[in-house]
Parts: structure tokens; C-alpha cells; sequence
């Protein structure tokens, strides 16, 4: 065998018991918690560090004007996004691909009914209302933090549209392959979702 | 691949279980946000139940549960340790700081004799 | 193994001849990645060499006329040929910027882990390779972008490599590109570090288990986890300044900031030691992905030409974890003179003089290797020896910046400069060096010459002494760094001469590096040929051609026993390869 074959790729390594795309999604995982664990960081440090009174003070939460129900409602739709998520890599283990495509795209369509409600009922009311980044550190985060998560929903939706539409031929040749990248999308995932859990209670309630 | 060959309806049915849960625990943050508690107290208990929600997403959404390979334990274990020191270790020093600093007051003049 | 090798992704079993663009240019096999983060790489170590010896004039003859170039670099810039302050800071920003981010971590692990790392555990090529080529582009984008802010109205960078803020914030638009590019680099390293875990987990050979690796395996692993975990803080805070110099937001700027008597627009509130964390909370762990796979290179080449095994190989891959895990949790050594505070100091202090111990510990047990070994004064080997002395004043004069009382006197001046550049320049750089020599054969197929190896060696190691030595005296007198005109203060004049030395140590430093240079390209012609072991070395590496072909190895290797089976009593040669059932 000459030939650059790859193993581990689709069956898992005798002995670490795990196919080498998992492992590596879940390190990948593991860097996005410390970029977002550095960010929440400075938010503990600035709002600790905050003065107590004038313009850098910071805001109460009627001053942020951030609705509790709003963030509530794209929380439940990122919830129900997680889960039409792993149904498509359930379905796709019980060899069913046109379910599994169904739920990718339900993933997809909640995932923009998030971005449409944070672009529509949120950012641009903020900017008009001149509630910017630069307004206060309070808005700089939240735009920070939210924006930086929105970029992540973005790219998570740009990889399952193409496991939708072009990356699903490869189920015909090999189908287990194709279950495994939906199973590290469905992490990648998981992972936004998570981030967002802790970002709802910081930014809105807190 | 992680218990994979399991009934996948028992793990549908878990699907659906951590969904609910999660709903109800987010209505619950928000409700519990609205009760005042001492010093630190909202932010403890807004934390906890985040991270009582994240551990179900990891587990049963993230199949963790069912994980076996040692070493994506490892990766999780190293990764924890690590963020706790990125988390902790900028705030205590903020602390430490004297009183002008601390709350961004960089052109106060500091009092002759003013205790810190 | 299991079945299951019928790779769906990876065609190129079936594939013709590739294209000139698939082969050379947009590879996925690791080998030529490996060649092109080399080459990159090296040509960015000679360009941030070059503007350190720009630099060095102006130091050594402040306000003078540079000769023969000095009117080549704009009215902008050096009108006249005279260097101007801003000028000046950029160089020494980007110097920073370029020999660290742009030079030697690529050539380290971009390029030395990339090539080598496979063939020693005895892989096919790593496990991700789609994403080795994005890393590899990712970072030429990276330097592209570093390189162009030198032509952007106001320059490059010009706010140290550590770009504190506020100063960073407010400065000239070269420090957006710089803050662009760290995003591009930082996007290259979090590619390439989860590549070599999981292909060193994954892919190791039969019975290569992880105390069978060689140490160079070991270093490359410590330091993706270093690479993966430390880098993504340092992203963060890039976004941060960038919203702040874009966004106008102040999560680094304070309320109430005045420059030059002109109060500045911003909301407040923020820490400029917000950023100093973040900065540093990668910043430390990457000094040690600076020096982590060059002692890799050195413990390969110490035991090749040693003829005996490594002593205390496991103390020494302990050390390497412990020291791994060490570096996330001392970086605000960096920042005991910003006010911390003594518990937080105190904290940092003692963790800073735990750390030291695993670091003699493996310069320790590399000495005691040589220790009746019967050593070949071959080139790799004389740069390898020559790492040991240098790092070890490197990590000595380390000691007193560690502690607070001793670093309240040291912070800033130019004995923190001589302290990194001796573990950076005659530590990492000669182990590189050692590395290029040792293997350059297996890469080719043709050695260096050694002759003109040898005369490389001897006059940099002479010369990067001369430069610097001094700056410990200079620095102990109280020469600040980061300064233009070290004249213009009394106690700067009066050590003039040392910082004269250093120059003229710098440029003869950069002449004796000709011979390398002729020696590389020359080489590659009419260098002599070599078998696929002219070392006669018994890692996996040397079991595959030279240069290996795709896919590596001929015949899947398996592994019979530890890495540096060398003189083993009751075998007829003096190296025992890893690959051998029994001495054929």
C-alpha cells in the first residue's frame, strides 16, 4: 500500500474508539470556548471595573432596553433548532435521507427566523435609538458577543445548506462517512446553541 | 461512535425529553431573574441553571453521555481547566487595584492620606 | 486495523498526473505544505532580519544618514536618509511581529512539524489534509496583509508587537492590518494545531505507542495544544481593538483620556489591562511554542550523533507536559509593574520559578546525553550543542524579570531584549539551523555542504554573542527599550559603545549568514547525493526515500522499539531503527 489512504476517517481507531473528524471537531470545540470564554472575561472585568456613576457607568436593565421576551423566544428557537439538528443525524442512522434533509433544512430555517429577529427586532431599533457599540461598553459587548455568535450561526448554516444540497451525494457513496460529518455539524451546533444559553441570562437578565 | 448502535428511538425519546427541559429551565431563568436576590446571588443562581442547561445539550444533544473514547475526555478536561484560568485570574486582578483604577477613573487625583 | 481504508475523499489513487497548481502550489500532501511554510517562513526570518539591521543604525549612529539605501524608503519615512521616530517604531513593531508570527513558529511547526512529524509515526500524511493547505494559505494571507500595511498612508504597525492600548487604538491605520492579519495568522494556527493532535492520536503507527515517540513528536504535540487553547483569547482581543479603533467602542479606553492636551471621544470605562491579559494570556504559552519544538530538533539530533539514547527521556516528556501546562498560568510576569498588586504578583512570581524546573530538567538531561557518547561534530550537531549554553543564559538571565523586586529595575530595558533574543536567536534560530542541516538530506535527497556549514556555524555563533551580550550591561544601566535615540539621555550616551558593538555584530551576523545561503540554493544542484539514511539514524523518518514520495512509506511501517536504540549491546551496528523486526 503506497497509496496516501487515510484511516480512521469514517471508522473509529481501534483503540482511541473515535473516527479522526470527531476528535478533531471536538478540539475545535475546545478553541471556540476559550475565544468565547475570553470575551465573557472582559465583560466580568469591564462590569466589575465599571464606575458607578456618569456616562460609563453601567446601564440598569431598563436603560438597555433589551426585551427579556425577545431574547427568550430566539433562545427556545435555537433550543428547537439543537434538536431538529440531531434528529437529522438520528434519521439519517436509521437511513432515512429525505427526513434527515427535512431537518437540516427546519435547522436552517429556524436558524434564520434567529438571525431575522436579532437583525429586525433588535440591531437596527439599537442603532436608531443610537443605543451603538460605541454608546457604552454594555453596548459594545452585547454587539460584540451577539455579533460574534451571529457570525458562527452564519457559518453553521452555510455548511448544513451545503450538506443539504451538494455534500448530500455523498451519501450515495458512502453513507456512513456522510452520517459522521452531519454528526460533527450537529456538535459545531450544539456548541452555538450552548454558547447562546450562557449569553441570554448575561446580556438580558443580569 | 458512541453508543450509536443503541435504539436510536430510546435516544429520540431523549431528544425530546432534554428538549422540554430546556424550554421549562429557560422559562424558569427569566422568572427567577425577576426575584432579587443579596450581592452575587442572581448572578450564581442565572449561572447554575445555565450551566445545568448546557450539560444537558453536551450530553445528550452532544451524545457525551454515550462517549467512550478517552481522549475526547482528555480534550474537555484540559480545555476546562484552562478557561477557568482565563476567567478567574483577570477578575481577582482587577481587585487589587487601587480605587481610581478600579472603577475607571484614571484622572482622579488621588487625596493626600486617603485610605485605599 | 480495522477495515474500512477505502477513503472516498482522498482520490488520488486514481487520479493522473496533477496539475502544476494541484502539485506545487495547492498540495494537500503534507510534504510539499511542510516546504512551502519552510520557505515562507524563511524568507520572512530575512526580511524581519533586515529591519532589525535598519533598525541597528539608526541606534548605532542616531540621526545620521543611512549610507547606499537610506534614500530608498520615502520622505515619508527617512527623509533624507535620516530615520524618523515613527519610522523606527514600526520597523521594531514589525520585526517583532514578523520573526515571531511570520518566521519562526511557521518554520517550526508549519514547516519542520509539517514535513517531519508524519514520517516519524510512520503515517500516510496527516489526518486532515484539505485543512494543512488551508492553514498553509491562511497564513501566506496573514503575511500578505502584515506586509502591505508597511504602504498604507501612516505606515505599519508601529506600537510594539504587544500593541498595548491605548496607544495601539489610537494609532496610524497599519495597526488595523496588524489586527487583520493576527486574525488570519491566529485562523492558520488553530487549523494546523488541531491537524497535528488528532494525527498524532490517530495516526500513529503500529505499535508506536506514545512512549515510543520520538521527542520531536512529543514537543509538536505539546505545543498544538498550546497553539489551540492560547491563541483563540488573543483572537478576542483583536476583535476588541479592532471594534474599539473601528467602532469607537472603549473596552479598552478609560473615561476621561487626554493626548496632547486633546480629551478623546469615547464612552469609557475600559481597561487598557484588559488588553495586557488577553495580549498575554497567549503571549506567554507562545514563547514556549517558540521554544518547545527547537528543543524537539535538538534532542533528535543530540541522540543521532551521540550514538546512544537519550537520558531521561520519560523526565523529559513529563517535563514537556508539566511545562505545557505551566505556560497558561504565568503570563502577567509580563505586567508586574502595571499596578496588579502584590498578592496577584506574588501569585505569578512563584508560578514563574515553578516553571523553570522543567525547563532545566530537559537541558539538563540533554547535557547528561553527552555524557560518553561518542559525538560526530557534524554541522547539525555543532548548532544542536550550541543551543545548550545559549538557552541555558537565555532562561538564566530570565530569573530576575521573574521576580517582581529584581524586574521593578530590569522591566523595559534592554536586558529583557538580551534575556529573549538569547533564547529566541541562539536558542530557537540555531536549533532551526540544526534542523535544516539534519534534515535537508531526507527533504532532497542531497546534504549540505559542510565545509561552508561549518564556517556558517562558527562566525553566527561568534557574532550573535556580540549582539547580544551587551544589551544585559545596557540594560542594567537603564537604556530603555523601544527607544529611537538612547543618546539623548545621559545614562544612554555613556553605554553608546555597547549599542555601537551590537550593530556591528548584527551586520557581521547577517554577512556570515551568505555562506548559508550559498550552501542552500548551491546544494540543491550539486549537493552530494545520499541514500534515504545518511545519518545512519534509526527514527521512522529515515526509513522512507529520500525525498519520500506520496504516501510516504513503501510498506506500512511497524514498530519493534523505542526511538533511540543506539548502540545496543549484541547488535552488529551501532543504530537500531524503530522499523526493524530484527538487524537484517
Amino acid at each position: 500500500m503506497s497509496v496516501a489512504v487515510l484511516p480512521y476517517t469514517v471508522k473509529p481507531h481501534p483503540v482511541t474508539g473515535v473516527y479522526s473528524g470527531k476528535l478533531g471537531t471536538w478540539l475545535f470545540l475546545a478553541s471556540e470556548v476559550m475565544l468565547f470564554g475570553a470575551l465573557f472575561s472582559a465583560y466580568v472585568l469591564l462590569r466589575v471595573g465599571a464606575p458607578a456613576s456618569g456616562p460609563a457607568a453601567w446601564p440598569s436593565h431598563d436603560a438597555t432596553e433589551l426585551s427579556w421576551k425577545i431574547g427568550g423566544f430566539n433562545t427556545l428557537v435555537l433550543i428547537i433548532s439543537s434538536v431538529t439538528m440531531v434528529m437529522a443525524w438520528a434519521s439519517l442512522k436509521l437511513n432515512n435521507l429525505s427526513k434527515a434533509r427535512m431537518y437540516l433544512g427546519l435547522t436552517v430555517g429556524l436558524a434564520l427566523v434567529f438571525i431575522m429577529v436579532k437583525l429586525l427586532l433588535e440591531y437596527i431599533p439599537k442603532f436608531q435609538a443610537h443605543h451603538t457599540p460605541s454608546h457604552s461598553n454594555f453596548f459594545g459587548l452585547y454587539f460584540t458577543l451577539t455579533g460574534l455568535h451571529a457570525l458562527h450561526i452564519l457559518g453553521g448554516v452555510f455548511v448544513i445548506t451545503y450538506f443539504i444540497f451538494p455534500g448530500s451525494s455523498l451519501w450515495k457513496k458512502d453513507p456512513e462517512y456522510y452520517t459522521n460529518r452531519i454528526e460533527c455539524t450537529g456538535l459545531y451546533w450544539h456548541f452555538v446553541d450552548l454558547v447562546w444559553i450562557f449569553l441570554f441570562p448575561v446580556l438580558y437578565l443580569l | 461512535m458512541g453508543g450509536a448502535h443503541a435504539d436510536i428511538s430510546k435516544h429520540v425519546k431523549a431528544y425530546i425529553g432534554v428538549f422540554v427541559a430546556l424550554a421549562v429551565l429557560t422559562v424558569v431563568t427569566v422568572a427567577v431573574s425577576r426575584v432579587h436576590f443579596s450581592g452575587a446571588g442572581n448572578i450564581v443562581v442565572a449561572l447554575v441553571i445555565a450551566a445545568f442547561k448546557a450539560s444537558l445539550v453536551a450530553a445528550i444533544f452532544m451524545h457525551l453521555k454515550w462517549e467512550k473514547a478517552p481522549s475526547i475526555w482528555w480534550a474537555l478536561a484540559i480545555c476546562a481547566i484552562f478557561f477557568v484560568f482565563l476567567i478567574f485570574i483577570p477578575v481577582l486582578a482587577v481587585g487589587e487595584l487601587p480605587p481610581q483604577a478600579q472603577h475607571g477613573m484614571w484622572d482622579v487625583v488621588p487625596q493626600v492620606g486617603a485610605a485605599h | 486495523m480495522s477495515g474500512g481504508h477505502h477513503d472516498h475523499h482522498h482520490d488520488h489513487a486514481h487520479h493522473p498526473e496533477l496539475s502544476f497548481w494541484r502539485k506545487y502550489l495547492f498540495s494537500v500532501d503534507h510534504k510539499t505544505i511542510g516546504i512551502q511554510y519552510a520557505l515562507t517562513a524563511l524568507v520572512f526570518l530575512f526580511l524581519g532580519f533586515c529591519l532589525m539591521m535598519m533598525m541597528r543604525w539608526q541606534l548605532a549612529y542616531p540621526g545620521k544618514v543611512m549610507p547606499v539605501i537610506g534614500n530608498l524608503f520615502g520622505e515619508g519615512n527617512m527623509p533624507g536618509g535620516v530615520m524618523l521616530p515613527e519610522f523606527y517604531n514600526a520597523l521594531g513593531a514589525m520585526h517583532g511581529t514578523i520573526m515571531v508570527f511570520l518566521g519562526v513558529v511557521p518554520m517550526l511547526v508549519g514547516g519542520f512539524g509539517n514535513y517531519v512529524m508524519p514520517l516519524q509515526i510512520g503515517a500516510p500524511d496527516m489526518s486532515f489534509p484539505k485543512i494543512n493547505m488551508a492553514s498553509y494559505w491562511a497564513f501566506f494571507v496573514g503575511g500578505v496583509v502584515m506586509l502591505i500595511s508597511f504602504f498604507v498612508p501612516g505606515g505599519a504597525a508601529n506600537s510594539g508587537w504587544t500593541s498595548y492600548a491605548p496607544l495601539s487604538v489610537l494609532a496610524t491605520r497599519g495597526q488595523t492590518f496588524w489586527l487583520l492579519g493576527m486574525v488570519f495568522l491566529i485562523t492558520s494556527s488553530l487549523l494546523g494545531s488541531v491537524n497535528f493532535i488528532v494525527t498524532i492520536i490517530q495516526l500513529r503507527a503500529k505499535g508506536l505507542d506514545f512512549f515510543r515517540l520520538p521527542f520531536f513528536v512529543w514537543a509538536q504535540f505539546v505545543t498544538a495544544f498550546l497553539l489551540l487553547l492560547a491563541f483563540p483569547p488573543l483572537e478576542g482581543a483583536a476583535v476588541l481593538q479592532l471594534m474599539d479603533r473601528l467602532a469607537g467602542t472603549s473596552f479598552f479606553m478609560p473615561e476621561g483620556l487626554v493626548v496632547s492636551g486633546v480629551p478623546q471621544a469615547y464612552a469609557g470605562g475600559g481597561s487598557p489591562l484588559l488588553w495586557q491579559h488577553l495580549f498575554w494570556f497567549l503571549a506567554h504559552p507562545e514563547v514556549y511554542v517558540l521554544i518547545l519544538p527547537a528543543m524537539g530538533i535538538v534532542a533528535e539530533v543530540i541522540a543521532n550523533n551521540t550514538r546512544k539514547p537519550l537520558w531521561g527521556y520519560r523526565p523529559m516528556v513529563y517535563s514537556l507536559i508539566f511545562l505545557g501546562f505551566m505556560s497558561f498560568i504565568v503570563w502577567a510576569h509580563h505586567m508586574f509593574m502595571t499596578g496588579m498588586g502584590t498578592k496577584i504578583s506574588a501569585f505569578f512570581a512563584t508560578t514563574t520559578m515553578i516553571i523553570s524546573i522543567p525547563s532545566v530538567i530537559i537541558l539538563t538531561a540533554l547535557v547528561i546525553s553527552l555524557y560518553r557518547g561518542c559525538i560526530r561534530f557534524n554541522v547539525p550537531m555543532l548548532f544542536a550543542l550550541a543551543f545548550l549554553p545559549m538557552f541555558a543564559i537565555g532562561g538564566l538571565t530570565g530569573l530576575p524579570l521573574g521576580l517582581p523586586a529584581s524586574d521593578i529595575h530590569l522591566h523595559d530595558t534592554y536586558y529583557v531584549i538580551g534575556h529573549f533574543h538569547y533564547v529566541v536567536a541562539p536558542g530557537t534560530i540555531f536549533a532551526i539551523f540544526a534542523g535544516i542541516y539534519h534534515w535537508y538530506p531526507k527533504v532532497t535527497g542531497r546534504t549540505l555542504n559542510s565545509a561552508l556549514g561549518k564556517i556558517h556555524f562558527f562566525l553566527s555563533f561568534v557574532f550573535i554573542n556580540v549582539v547580544f551580550m551587551p544589551m544585559f550591561f545596557q540594560g542594567m544601566a537603564g537604556v530603555s527599550r523601544r527607544l529611537y535615540d538612547q543618546t539623548m539621555y545621559a545614562h544612554g550616551d555613556a553605554v553608546q559603545s555597547l549599542t555601537r558593538m551590537s550593530s556591528w555584530g548584527a551586520w557581521m551576523l547577517g554577512l556570515s549568514q551568505l555562506p548559508f545561503i550559498l550552501n542552500f540554493f548551491m546544494s540543491l544542484a550539486a549537493g552530494r547525493k545520499v541514500n534515504q539514511n545518511p545519518w545512519e539514524a534509526t527514527t521512522l523518518e529515515w526509513a522512507a526515500p529520500s525525498p519520500p514520495p506520496h504516501g510516504n512509506f513503501a510498506t506500512v511501517p511497524v514498530v519493534y522499539r523505542g526511538p533511540y536504540e543506539y548502540s545496543v549491546p549484541g547488535t552488529q551496528k551501532d543504530f537500531f531503527p524503530q522499523h526493524l523486526a530484527t538487524e537484517a
